[in-house]
């Protein structure tokens, strides 16, 4: 999908990002009980790069933690440790005297086509916002900009003086890119974009945010839990499970050749259009509460590959040729073992 | 389609045609609206012009009684004012305090609300203890204790300047908690909404997030509320001025007629207090009514 | 051997202020014992709609204003609520989208299922308790003994739905109506409930009207598929055929837009526009403003189901291969 074959320019660099919410129960309650603190690891140690131009997607099941990493990159949440750089201006800055500057370079798109709009606002104005925020554009430079925009995403100048209730989902969702193009950002972060519209509509949106792409160089992050979606967008693909990233590399590499004993684990789980009534294995168990995370590493109790070493320590992220993957059993390059569920022996 | 033509045409416009109640409702409150605001011209006496007022006249019976004079359809009080038009005074009286004390209890209740829901925090739990404490009182009580206060800080002859404002003023801090309560819940769901992330994204700051995006998605139970309350400041009003310490007795409110029509009401001169008393019933009924209309037929289209 | 489901020309109709809107508009199909039809469609094209109709569970303004569903000898869509309940539960299981709200938070799960099964089975209290448990054990969760007096919320999602399917299993229904039974799970948990469904369904030996708007679901695990279109049947056939071999434009635009992870589609298929709202279906076809292939005829004239063979499209393309 992209073209970068110049030296790839790091646009985005997450490095140990963790982010933790504090859920612990109100302090009366909390003295009284004898209870302690409860801290929820939404995301706890998670590093990755975004070259200019490229598509990455984060990939994982609930509670996994990429919703969270796409508001910390945008600064609507603060880092509990690490830190994140856009062109290598850290996000800290977002807050300060040249966080304005920041704030045009990267923007975000939501998952909930009717949420993501103010249901008072015209859709003019709702477009308008980020110029009159950023610019000293006058009302008739903005309109024009306004109606260049909508243009862009496929919808017509007059939609500007609607109101979002009468679009369609697609059609809203349309009008967020267009909203968050306003600026003219280089770095756009969309959380689950498609997921909650239909799949002929999806097909529309997901091919104008590629020509977009096209069009002006846009460097995206990409987050869903649809693995079809993301082997149509992306060019490299991150897996998560808990808070951490257990695998990331490219596309092609990702599930022609998945090594984390996850990624196998969703890649088989997935009902395929192509697969004739295939037999899949299906996963065994469910996703832990984050809450109370597993020991050692957090898929072991799901791991057929899993031993003593997985439950008393959890892997790093470790580059292995042009992946990185974090298992021990790949690390140590243990034999496969189709046992599902239990303790393998070493 | 012209505006007007499309405001008919609108679910609301559509509920009102059709629901018997918020027809009548709605024409009782216009009636006694017009009565009320218009009863520098509408009224057939001035109960206020000395000049006019002939004692020779007073304590006259309605006019269908036995005694009755045509001049004073409801009869007269014990000074010869018409009965009629100090209703309609009254009225008006009524309504300008109870509109001033709901709009300023909104604009209060809404931003309190507002600031509460939005910021969090130790804002938010000192402004909820406030209303908390406030509404464990009657409204009546602290309407009674912040006129108490005022009138008893003020020098005597301030009484009359300042009792409308202390009124209002009392009245209105009675009864915003229940406002700010109904924004700051309706806040808190929003501020979580994307649009509102969509705006932080963007750099916009917290005070014009939260009155140029939150605010218009958190008004639509006020105009209830409002309607309801309304009906209850009337009331409150008419009690202070009942017991004396509302309204100043040189422009009476309906409340203050009642009062001064209670002691004749056992010597047989029933109509000096039940007709103002009635006037009331009515103008809170038809405010409640409307209410109700409203509030059913705002909800499904809420969703 | 009658088809367990039958429906015949099944209309549903809401009456608004502003007018009749059809929600259902001549929708027939059929379903065979052991069978799992697929009902497959977007937003709004009456998938759900078709269901709760033949739970009857339409919710009123909407009624059934034409057309007959069987249920194997009976006819079902003009009893009274106090009928219905009875067929609900005993011949007709329902599985919904969350079962979150499936459950009686109120009661323990096993209480629910020992309920269900006396309700509609000549069985005594103690031998319900037995096959709830045994019911339990069945859909795979572990110490079904000891979880039978848990209440809902003491379990996860995916152990929900197993017990919401439990429930619908419970009083051995002929038929099992299941309106997007995975859409609120997990991917790696969905597999595991369709394979659950799918098992337990082939050995009760009931029928299945499994809907849902993912085709994937389908293709895994349904025999036959209807794709539904405002409100009509625009095409039925084997699960093969639909997919692979589709016939109408809408389906074959549908089957283009998916994205997969084995084909290498260098631009997902795009319908222009969107589907039509209730009170704004065209004339003749209700996809041809939309259509690529559009004749005058479809302008004029709505198609029948039609094509040769199992499967058949609405649609005038196969008019004449009878």
């Amino acid at each position: 999908m992209s073209t970068a074959t110049t030296i790839p320019q790091v646009l985005v660099e997450v490095e140990d990002a963790a982010r933790w919410f504090d859920v612990s129960a109100p302090w009366l309650e909390r003295v009284l009980s004898g209870k302690k603190r409860t801290m929820l690891r939404a995301v706890d140690g998670v590093s990755f790069t975004i070259n200019r131009g490229e598509t990455l997607a984060l990939v994982g099941e609930s509670g996994c933690g990429k919703s969270t990493i796409a508001r910390l990159l945008v600064g609507l949440y603060p880092l509990t440790r690490g830190e994140i750089r856009i062109d290598g201006q850290s996000i800290a800055e977002l807050k300060g005297p040249n966080g304005k500057a920041l704030r045009r370079r990267l923007q975000m798109i939501f998952q909930d086509p009717y949420a993501s709009l103010n249901p008072r606002w015209r859709v003019g104005r709702i477009i308008t916002e980020p110029l009159n925020a950023h610019t000293t554009m006058s009302q008739a430079e903005q309109s024009a900009r306004v109606d260049e925009l909508l243009l862009q995403v496929g919808l017509d100048p007059a939609d500007k003086l609607r109101y979002p209730h009468q679009f369609s989902g697609g059609q809203r969702q349309r009008i967020s890119i267009a909203r968050a193009l306003a600026l003219k950002p280089e770095f756009l972060v969309c959380d689950e974009p498609t997921s909650a519209l239909d799949v002929s509509v999806q097909a529309q949106v997901l091919n104008i945010m590629k020509d977009l792409q096209r069009e002006l160089g846009l460097t995206y992050l990409f987050i869903s839990h649809n693995l079809a979606v993301v082997h149509h967008v992306a060019d490299r693909v991150g897996v998560m499970y808990l808070g951490r990233i257990v695998e990331i590399t490219s596309r092609d590499e990702l599930f022609e050749n998945p090594r984390h004993p996850y990624t196998r684990m969703l890649l088989s789980a997935i009902p395929d259009i192509e697969g004739k009534g295939r037999s899949r294995t299906p996963v065994a168990g469910e996703v832990p509460n984050p809450l109370n995370p597993p020991t050692g590493c957090a898929f072991h109790p799901r791991c057929p590959q899993a031993r003593e070493q997985c439950r008393q320590e959890s892997p790093e992220l470790q580059t292995i040729g042009d992946i990185q993957v974090a298992c021990h059993a790949v690390a140590n390059h243990w034999p496969q073992n189709q046992a599902s569920g239990s303790l393998a022996p070493p | 389609m012209n505006p007007l033509q499309q405001f008919w045409d609108s679910d609301i416009a559509w509920s009102w045609r059709h629901s018997s109640l918020a027809i009548v409702s709605s024409v009782l409150f216009l009636i006694m609206l017009v009565g009320a605001f218009g009863a520098p011209w509408l009224a057939p006496h001035n109960p206020f012009d000395l000049a006019t007022i002939q004692l020779l006249d007073a304590l006259k019976p309605p006019v269908w009684e036995v005694n009755g004079d045509a001049t004073y359809p409801l009869g007269t009080d014990s000074q010869g004012r018409d009965l009629l038009s100090g209703i309609m005074y009254g009225t008006r009286v009524s309504l300008l305090i109870g509109l001033a004390s709901v709009t300023l209890s909104i604009v209060v209740g809404v931003v309190l609300g507002l600031l509460s829901g939005y910021m969090g925090g130790r804002i938010d739990a000192l402004i909820m203890r406030v209303a908390d404490v406030q509404l464990s009182f009657p409204a009546i009580l602290i309407a009674l204790l912040i006129d108490g206060v005022a009138r008893a800080l003020a020098p005597k002859d301030m009484h009359e300047v300042i009792a409308f404002p202390v009124l209002v003023g009392a009245i209105a801090l009675a009864g915003w908690p229940q406002y700010a309560r109904t924004v700051r819940g309706s806040t808190l769901v929003e501020k979580n909404r994307e649009y509102v992330q969509a705006a932080r994204v963007i750099g916009i700051s917290s005070p014009v997030i939260m009155f140029r995006h939150v605010l218009p998605n958190v008004l639509g139970p006020i105009l209830v509320l409002a309607t309801v309350h309304l009906a209850t400041a009337i009331i409150t009003e008419a009690t202070l001025s009942f017991l004396g310490v509302g309204v100043p007795p040189t422009s009476p409110s309906l409340g203050t007629l009642i009062r001064i029509g209670n002691d004749f009401l056992f010597s047989g001169e029933w109509w000096i207090t039940i007709f103002p008393g009635l006037a009331l019933v009515l103008l809170v009924l038809s405010v409640n009514l409307l209410g109700d209309w409203l509030r059913d037929a705002l909800n499904p289209r809420l969703n | 051997m009658k088809p367990v489901l039958e429906i015949k020309g099944l209309s549903v109709e809401f009456a608004t202020r502003r007018g009749v809107l059809k929600a259902l508009d001549d929708v027939s199909f059929s379903i065979g014992a052991g069978e799992i039809l697929g009902v497959v469609g977007e937003s709004g094209a009456g998938k759900s709609m078709t269901g709760a109709a033949i739970i009857g569970l339409l919710e009123p303004p909407g009624r059934i204003s034409a057309g007959e569903i069987w249920l194997g000898e009976r006819r079902i869509d003009h009893l009274s609520n106090a009928e219905m309940r009875k067929i609900r539960g005993r011949e007709i299981g329902a599985i919904f989208q969350d079962p979150l709200t499936s459950l009686n938070p109120l009661y323990t799960v096993g209480k629910q299922i020992t309920e269900t099964i006396t309700t509609h089975l000549p069985l005594s209290y103690s031998q319900a308790q037995q096959r709830a448990v045994e019911l339990l054990e069945a859909t795979g969760i572990p110490a079904a003994r000891d979880r039978i007096d848990h209440y809902p919320h003491q379990f996860s999602g995916g152990m929900r739905q197993r017990v919401v399917i439990a429930l619908a299993l419970a009083a051995e229904p002929k038929l099992i109506v299941a309106d997007e039974p995975t859409t609120a799970l997990d991917v790696s948990i969905q597999a595991q409930i369709i394979e659950l469904l799918k098992r337990l369904c082939r050995e009760q030996g009931a029928a299945v009207m499994l809907i849902t708007h993912d085709m994937g679901v389908i293709a895994e695990t349904a025999d036959r598929v209807v794709v539904m279109y405002a409100g009509r049947v625009a095409e039925i056939g084997t699960v093969n055929d639909v997919i692979h071999q589709p016939k109408h434009p809408y389906t074959v635009g549908l089957m283009g837009s998916i994205p997969s992870i084995t084909g290498h589609k260098r631009r997902l298929v795009q319908i222009d526009g969107s589907m039509p709202r209730l009170n704004a279906i065209p004339p003749g076809c209700a996809f041809n403003p939309r259509c690529s292939k559009v004749m005058q005829d479809c302008r004029d004239h709505r198609p029948d189901l039609m094509g040769a063979g199992v499967s058949q499209a609405a649609c005038w393309l196969y008019k004449g291969l009878q």
